[in-house]
């Protein structure tokens, strides 16, 4: 059985745990899913510079990047070589497993650290605009829903409006906002989140911070003192990092992982905004060299739109676009 | 791996074929993969790069590059060449209408700097032509973006026209017009909310925007740290809507931008602005001309000239220059030559324009810090008038007391005594050598 049409299977199998709404977004394609790839098949029957050119243009395009692309064709074309594989069906499952493979090397990976007792501290982090604020939004829902007590802390004193903006979410949700005055410094209103947290003794604290460009020296260190703050009144915390991306960054999201990474300890990735056309493949050559796991996704605006990271899917999306065309072909 | 400059790639790959006397047609092809390479990195889209390999493989497989003495050269030559012209040329600016008042409709993906891009163009319109405009809040879908827009209209002192979140967008537009017109606003600046280009009902919404206020300039706001999707987004913009130009935001973060050659590309329009900062003067015009060396990491040369031309003191530089030569320099001059330089702007910023800045031994990834300036100036401020004019009377017990009157350590007096010591002998030598004329070798600027 092809690579695939076993992934078919598992997605379809995964009906109960995959909400109906991410099976409407894939249901158009997963319909015809076998068959176009049967055709895509055809079309490359065998295993030559061509259809690894043409993989290789399919993966840049989906922002993997050139140097764990080329990594990637060479390390296929040994696999190709020693085990004699010819034709291209035959290759196809190496690839998507390779791929899901180097995304998810444990089960553990997409797992969030929430704490069996005490308080769970999670940080975001983040460029401008990413989503970081709505993350925190939908992510207070989910904690919610699961009967957890939530407490939001309104750590972008910045922009205008941010407050305002987890405030409505807040509300929306049904969780307090521990906020100070904008422009007042977020490490401070972070002592007062964590401070209430504590004396409430709520669950789980998410922490919002101010989108920041990762070459503003002055911006990171101020990012680190948050975090330092959140580790001085909470051992152990901040339990997670999450360093919230947008899928259509390309190539800059190597170094805003790395730059993050080194200033708060990055522990995991949400990957927003997957509900376009943007494939968001840089997070393959992040794990690749930095080995920072993917925990969730985004893939919609609404409050429920956040899902826990499944590598398989996120394969298969990559192919999507391919399926597609070789469907209308 | 970080990204190397095309320049570098280019010379690693002619080391290779030195020696062989003359460029074959093999190695033209060799080093078109490097340019390939070097635009991918850059986040330039793939088919974009395919069309644009090819027209510049068809120049330098001619005569121009096969016959030249450096053939490197040449190559970047052309690569540059051939990304300014598809990056257009000429600097454009924004429309005005014939009768005011001039409306313009910001657009674009969730999270690209809308709304942020809104109050800066409002700031520029005014500051740069005097003009008045009317900041319109037409996002009622995110949560607080009403609010966001209103708050940038206090900080600038400009109005903000809103009907809350409860009126369509349309309406919102709609009547923002005639308020425009009745108060004699001479831009109305319309701020829509952030949606995904295959939306098809709210991509339909900014259509019906579009018909109902007829605006003279629909601005696509792209963040320039988007990947190969950048095509697909302004394809469907430009499709549905017919933009008229693009503003490129983020564009002080350390990305390539090649999104905008790939979204100039297939929109044919041009970008008009590019946002530079956070603040809300951080809004400049767009040069395409500069936007190719970015793209190729060969650092913007002529921001950094021009910025040094418009705040450097042009008698005290001649002055400094003097005494440079006669090794004569002392503390003084050397803060008047660090105010001058903060002035051009934030040091990393200067650092990212210099070309090969990023790769020289000691500057890579170098963090320049502020407040290590600020220490600088406290220690030399803190300096008699006599040991700034004579360094040498430093004594133990003088750089003590320095120490503590600036609040610094002994060890960071001792270290900048130290560096200011070997900056005049730097000078020394360099005036020998100008004064012996052409002498090769021997001193290297540290940016040759």
């Amino acid at each position: 059985m092809s690579f695939f049409k076993k992934l078919k299977e598992k997605i379809t199998k995964q009906t109960d745990t995959v909400t109906e709404k991410f099976k409407d977004g894939l249901s158009k394609t997963r319909d015809s899913f076998v068959g176009a790839m049967n055709d895509l098949v055809k079309n490359y029957r065998s295993v030559d510079e061509e259809f690894f050119e043409e993989l290789e243009e399919l993966l840049i395009s989906a922002d993997v990047g050139v140097v764990t692309v080329m990594e990637l064709i060479d390390e296929l074309k040994d696999v190709a070589r020693t085990r004699n594989i010819k034709s291209s069906e035959e290759l196809q499952p190496v690839i998507s497993e390779k791929l899901a493979e180097l995304l998810q090397k444990s089960e553990e990976d997409g797992k969030v650290n929430v704490q069996e007792s005490g308080m769970t501290v999670i940080l975001f982090v983040g460029v401008n605009g990413v989503g970081k604020t709505t993350t925190i939004g939908k992510l207070a829902n989910k904690f919610k829903q699961e009967g957890k007590s939530v407490l939001l802390a309104a750590g972008d004193t910045f922009r205008a409006g941010a407050i305002e903006q987890l405030e409505a979410w807040g509300e929306r949700v049904g969780v307090d906002v521990i906020k100070q005055q904008s422009g007042s410094d977020p490490a401070a209103v972070m002592f007062d989140a964590v401070q209430a947290a504590k004396s409430r003794g709520v669950d789980v604290l998410l922490c919002d911070t101010a989108g920041r460009l990762q070459n503003k020296v002055n911006l990171m260190n101020e990012l680190e003192k948050v975090k330092r703050v959140i580790e001085r009144e909470v051992p152990g915390a901040p339990h997670e990092v999450l360093l919230v991306l947008d899928a259509t960054t390309g190539q800059n999201a190597m170094n805003q992982a790395k730059t993050f990474g080194k200033a708060t300890d990055v522990s995991g990735i949400v990957l927003t905004k997957l509900d376009g056309t943007a494939k968001g493949g840089i997070v393959l050559a992040i794990r690749h060299e930095l080995d920072i796991p993917v925990k969730f996704v985004g893939l919609g605006e609404k409050v429920d739109d956040l899902q826990e990271f499944d590598a398989e899917q996120f394969v298969y999306g990559l192919f999507s676009e391919v399926l597609e065309e070789a469907e209308t072909e | 791996m970080a990204f190397e400059g095309l320049a570098e790639r280019l010379q690693s790959t002619l080391s290779k074929i030195k020696g062989k006397g003359k460029v074959t047609e093999a190695d033209v092809k060799t080093m078109m993969r490097e340019v390939r390479l070097a635009l991918l990195e850059a986040d330039v889209n793939f088919k974009v790069v395919k069309d644009f390999i090819a027209s510049v493989k068809e120049r330098a497989v001619g005569q121009e590059v096969l016959k030249s003495l450096t053939p490197g050269q040449q190559v970047i030559k052309v690569v540059n060449e051939e990304l300014t012209k598809l990056m257009g040329g000429e600097q454009s600016k924004i429309a005005v209408a014939k009768k005011p008042p001039t409306v313009v409709m910001m657009v674009g993906l969730q999270g690209a700097g809308k709304t942020t891009t809104t109050g800066k163009l409002a700031n520029h319109l005014r500051k740069s032509y005097n003009r008045k405009p009317l900041l319109v809040a037409a996002d009622i879908y995110r949560p607080a973006a009403i609010k966001q827009l209103e708050t940038l209209g206090s900080q600038l002192d400009m109005p903000v026209f809103s009907l809350g979140d409860q009126v369509s967008p349309v309406e919102i537009a709609k009547q923002a017009i005639e308020k425009a017109k009745e108060e004699h606003h001479d831009y109305v600046l319309v701020d829509t909310a952030g949606r995904l280009h295959i939306d098809e009902s709210l991509m339909g919404e900014l259509q019906q925007i579009k018909e109902a206020v007829n605006p003279d300039e629909i601005l696509l706001v792209v963040d320039a740290m988007t990947g190969q999707d950048a095509v697909n987004v302004a394809e469907s913009f430009n499709e549905q809507l017919d933009i008229t130009g693009v503003v490129l935001t983020k564009l002080d973060g350390d990305t390539r931008g090649g999104a905008a050659l790939s979204v100039k590309a297939v929109t044919n329009t041009p970008v008009k602005f590019a946002g530079m900062g956070e603040k809300l003067d951080a809004l400049e015009p767009f040069h395409p001309d500069r936007m190719a060396s970015r793209i190729l990491g060969m650092g913007d040369v002529l921001t950094l000239i021009e910025k040094a031309q418009t705040t450097v003191d042009e008698e005290k530089a001649r002055e400094l220059e003097k005494k440079m030569r006669t090794a004569d320099i002392t503390f003084d001059d050397f803060l008047e030559q660090l105010a001058q330089v903060r002035n051009m702007g934030p040091l990393d910023e200067l650092l990212g324009m210099m070309p090969g800045a990023n790769k020289m031994k000691g500057l890579k990834n170098v963090q320049v810090d502020e407040k290590q300036i600020g220490h600088i100036e406290a220690i030399v401020r803190s300096m008699t008038k006599a040991e700034k004019e004579n360094p040498t009377i430093l004594n133990a017990s003088r750089r003590k007391r320095i120490a503590k009157g600036s609040g610094t350590s002994i060890q960071e007096v001792n270290r900048l005594i130290k560096q200011f010591d070997e900056m005049k002998k730097m000078m020394k030598q360099m005036s020998g050598m100008t004064a012996k004329g052409k002498k090769k070798g021997k001193f290297k600027f540290p940016f040759m």
